[in-house]
């Protein structure tokens, strides 16, 4: 910790938070919002003359509100940076002003009430993404009487109580009475392995965290006895099976069984608790003077975010495993990388973890991003949008739906063109999907490539078939997160893969129902995972054209179909796919002879015979 | 190369048995040999290992291959494996064309060796028909920022951010409380070491 503070060469920038990123890997743009701190830091000596007058006591988040703070307060001792904090919400200096007493006394003149928040502007490479995890809240688990006893304890409580630095001076005391407790129990899986409270998945860590802490106990007060309820003890690690053995040596006692309930004697003011050990094949009473929950590890919850401000997940477009943390670009093979180049993982944002395995992941994290940073340049993908300026009506359509901003609006009146700028092209191929005039061509997923698709996927038996569009990121990804889960599915669905859903063109869709599709798919990433911004809702709203359209038409619009799939979620793909193949059957002969009828008589595929020629000569022309 | 005729040579992998367990993968090559523009067609057993590269290469060579098609996994995974496999055979990298007959075919179908062996000759059949159509790309090159920002100032924050600035990097480190330290800094010992946590 006091080596970040004072590496020259990293700025460390506290009571800060990520507002916007732009850009791409190489080159992103943050925006970061530092709350004022009203203490300037550099000048700051941590004297505290400033909290012995401070009038104001809240509970203490660091000692995890089993001591009392002041308003401006030292975060904790060995806070870096070394400064005292003042917590403007619960601060009398502010509207209106009712007090001023550490402006008085602070010798240094550090604190002032009048700084604002600052907004700044950071350019970088590449980014890390460490935002951690929170410990699971225990209330749900009402039969252990967390929110009524006082001496039923959060592993997080405990290890306050442990420490020396804690509210008791290391002095482990229950805190109804203040006095040590002679006989302590621990709860395993408080919030984790269950279906029907907390989350399902192991939390990793709490096993040894428990052992750890009967160990702690056992050093301090060697008589104590001690009782750790257990479903079973994972100690899977380097050096983990020594230390559960020391702590069985210790005397701890092991006892295999959940407690279905905990009540207080009221007479004795003992903790009783009620357990079926499922080794001895008996129900034991246990009484206990304090009882820890070991509680697991749940993902930050996305409306974390304060001032209902974005979530660093959805500036990002991270998304989420079933889990809820999120999602690395493979699991073995990229397991610090985020699907977005140039952004990585490290610590619990990505699993629950320990220090050690975060520390491991933090360096492989670094070296990822200090690859790119190293290589001095980084090539982009050629996926991005070209102007075929004969075909331009110079309307703004392109301009207006760009989520990049990477498209210079066109000016009809001056005779320019629009301008697209390379650099900023994400590839999407939404403008190249809603040009009226098809004078955009998106490159490696022009018109003429995937129509070549549609038309080869429905040369033969088109009725067993179903055309599905699927995003790079998102539903393609989904799709084969079904597949490394060896879901099973029917076999009817054809994939044609576009970086975006965006990219699908009305076009696209009429294409295959005229060829005689008996149904289509359109897929693509959940609003909030959209790897474009919003391109997502103009999938949406065209989708949503077609539909209108197609009754028109006298075409049954649930014919198309428009599904938002993830990349974790490999179980909705597989049931979206046995869903389709269900309503395939609905679909005749006869309907789909029929619309193919009618779409003839439109023009809204390209006519047959005039297939759309790839662009050769724009290719060779864009600028290297 | 785009104004000639296109060559497509078309290369499926049995991938052992993740492929060729479920997929007739000798029948979904001897369609491929009757698509149009196709005039190659090589089976392997590992078409990503060194060998079966080679195979792609020596077909470019031979058959002056102007388009390959890669019938084998997700390009999700060697996507970038196979591009720089047709780039050092003198081919540019945009194009080569991948027909996911595994995580999409095989793998969800394994109870149905017909309908997937359909399926996959489908796929087949559509990234020929893609591959007929490419263009080929050149990349640009962007220079890059060479700066870094951590948001998370725990311990994986701040060993991350110890990394890159240690390995000369400028760094930016977010924290959203008034200290760094995350969670770590409450707990009074770690395991194994059962040392301080801070």
């Amino acid at each position: 910790m006091m080596d970040a503070g004072r590496h020259p060469r990293i700025e460390l920038l506290v009571n800060s938070e990520v507002e916007d990123v732009t850009g791409f890997v190489g080159n992103y743009r943050a925006t970061v919002r530092r709350r004022a701190s009203y203490v300037d830091a550099s000048e700051c000596t941590s004297c505290g003359d400033c909290a012995d007058v401070c009038p104001v006591v809240v509970p203490d988040e660091y000692q995890q509100g089993l001591s009392s703070r002041r308003a401006i307060h030292l975060p904790f001792p060995q806070a870096v940076p070394s400064s005292y904090y003042l917590d403007a919400a619960s601060c009398l200096g502010f509207n209106p002003i009712a007090c001023g007493k550490c402006l008085e006394v602070c010798d240094k003149k550090c604190i002032d009430f009048d700084v604002t928040d600052e907004l700044l502007d950071l350019e970088v490479g590449t980014i890390v993404v460490a935002t951690g995890m929170e410990p699971y809240d225990p209330r749900p688990y009402d039969e252990y009487g967390y929110a009524r006893f006082d001496d039923v304890v959060t592993s997080m409580e405990f290890e306050r109580l442990i420490c020396a630095g804690g509210p008791s001076a290391g002095e482990l005391v229950r805190p109804s009475d203040g006095k040590v407790p002679q006989r302590v129990g621990f709860i395993q899986c408080v919030g984790s392995r269950s279906t029907t409270r907390g989350v399902p998945y192991c939390s990793n860590i709490c096993c040894m965290n428990t052992v750890k802490q009967t160990l702690q106990i056992a050093e301090h007060y060697p008589a104590a006895r001690q009782t750790v309820f257990y479903i079973d003890i994972r100690a899977f690690g380097k050096g983990f099976e020594d230390l559960y053995r020391r702590s069985r040596e210790e005397g701890v006692d092991y006892v295999r069984g959940l407690p279905g309930s905990v009540v207080r004697d009221p007479e004795t003011g003992e903790l009783v608790v009620q357990v079926e050990n499922t080794l001895a094949g008996r129900r034991e009473e246990h009484r206990l003077d304090m009882l820890v929950l070991s509680v697991g590890l749940v993902p930050r919850k996305l409306e974390g975010a304060t001032n209902g401000r974005r979530h660093i997940d959805e500036i990002l477009s991270l998304s989420h495993t079933s889990d809820g943390f999120v999602m690395e670009s493979h699991p073995k093979l990229k397991p610090v990388d985020a699907p977005t180049r140039g952004v990585y993982f490290a610590g619990c944002v990505e699993a629950p973890k320990d220090v050690k395995d975060s520390v491991t992941q933090a360096g492989a994290a670094a070296v990822r991003a200090a690859n790119v940073l190293g290589a001095g340049q980084v090539r982009i993908e050629a996926i991005t949008a070209l102007l075929v300026p004969d075909l331009c009506a110079r309307c703004k359509i392109c301009a207006d739906v760009c989520p990049f901003n990477a498209i210079v609006q066109a000016d009809k009146k001056a005779g320019l063109d629009p301008e697209f700028i390379e650099a900023a092209c994400a590839g999407c191929g939404t403008c190249a999907a809603e040009c009226p005039f098809d004078a955009i061509v998106m490159r490696h997923f022009e018109d003429a490539q995937i129509e070549a698709q549609i038309d080869a996927i429905l040369a033969t038996d088109p009725l067993e078939k179903i055309v599905a569009f699927a995003c790079n990121w998102c539903s393609y990804a989904g799709g084969d997160n079904a597949g490394t889960s060896r879901l099973q599915y029917p076999p009817a669905i054809r994939l044609i893969r576009t970086m975006c859903s965006g990219r699908v063109d009305q076009r696209f869709i009429w294409h295959a129902f005229e060829r005689g599709a008996p149904l289509v798919l359109v897929s693509g990433c959940h609003f909030a995972d959209c790897h474009y911004i919003d391109a997502v809702t103009w999938t949406q709203r065209r989708v949503e054209k077609v539909w209108t359209k197609m009754e028109k038409l006298g075409i049954r619009p649930e014919r198309l179909q428009l599904e938002w799939i993830s990349a974790a979620e490999g179980q909705k793909f597989a049931r979206v796919m046995r869903e389709l193949d269900a309503m395939l059957r609905g679909v005749s002969a006869e309907e789909v002879a029929e619309t193919v009828r009618i779409l003839e008589k439109q023009k809204l595929s390209r006519p047959k015979g005039v297939a759309a020629k790839p662009e050769p000569a724009l290719a060779a022309a864009a600028p290297a | 190369m785009s104004d000639e005729s296109p060559r497509i040579g078309v290369f499926v992998c049995e991938c052992g048995h993740n492929i060729a367990g479920t997929v007739d993968t000798a029948e979904v090559a001897r369609f491929a040999a009757g698509l149009p523009d196709v005039v190659a067609v090589v089976e392997n057993r590992y078409t990503c290992a060194d060998p079966g590269q080679q195979e792609i290469q020596k077909a470019i060579a031979e058959h002056k291959l102007n388009r390959v098609v890669i019938a084998s996994c997700t390009p999700k995974i060697h996507e970038p494996t196979f591009r720089h496999c047709v780039a050092e055979a003198g081919l540019n990298p945009y194009l080569m064309e991948m027909a996911n007959v595994r995580e999409h075919c095989s793998w969800v179908h394994m109870k149905d060796r017909a309908a997937a062996t359909a399926k996959a000759k489908d796929l087949v059949a559509s990234a020929v028909g893609r591959a007929a159509r490419l263009v080929a790309q050149d990349e640009k090159t962007f220079p890059v920022t060479d700066a870094a920002l951590v948001i998370g100032g725990g311990v994986a924050g701040i060993q991350a951010a110890l990394e890159l600035a240690d390995g000369g990097h400028q760094v930016y480190l977010i924290e959203r409380g008034p200290s760094i330290g995350g969670i770590m800094s409450a707990l009074d010992k770690t395991f194994p070491t059962m040392d301080c946590s801070i």
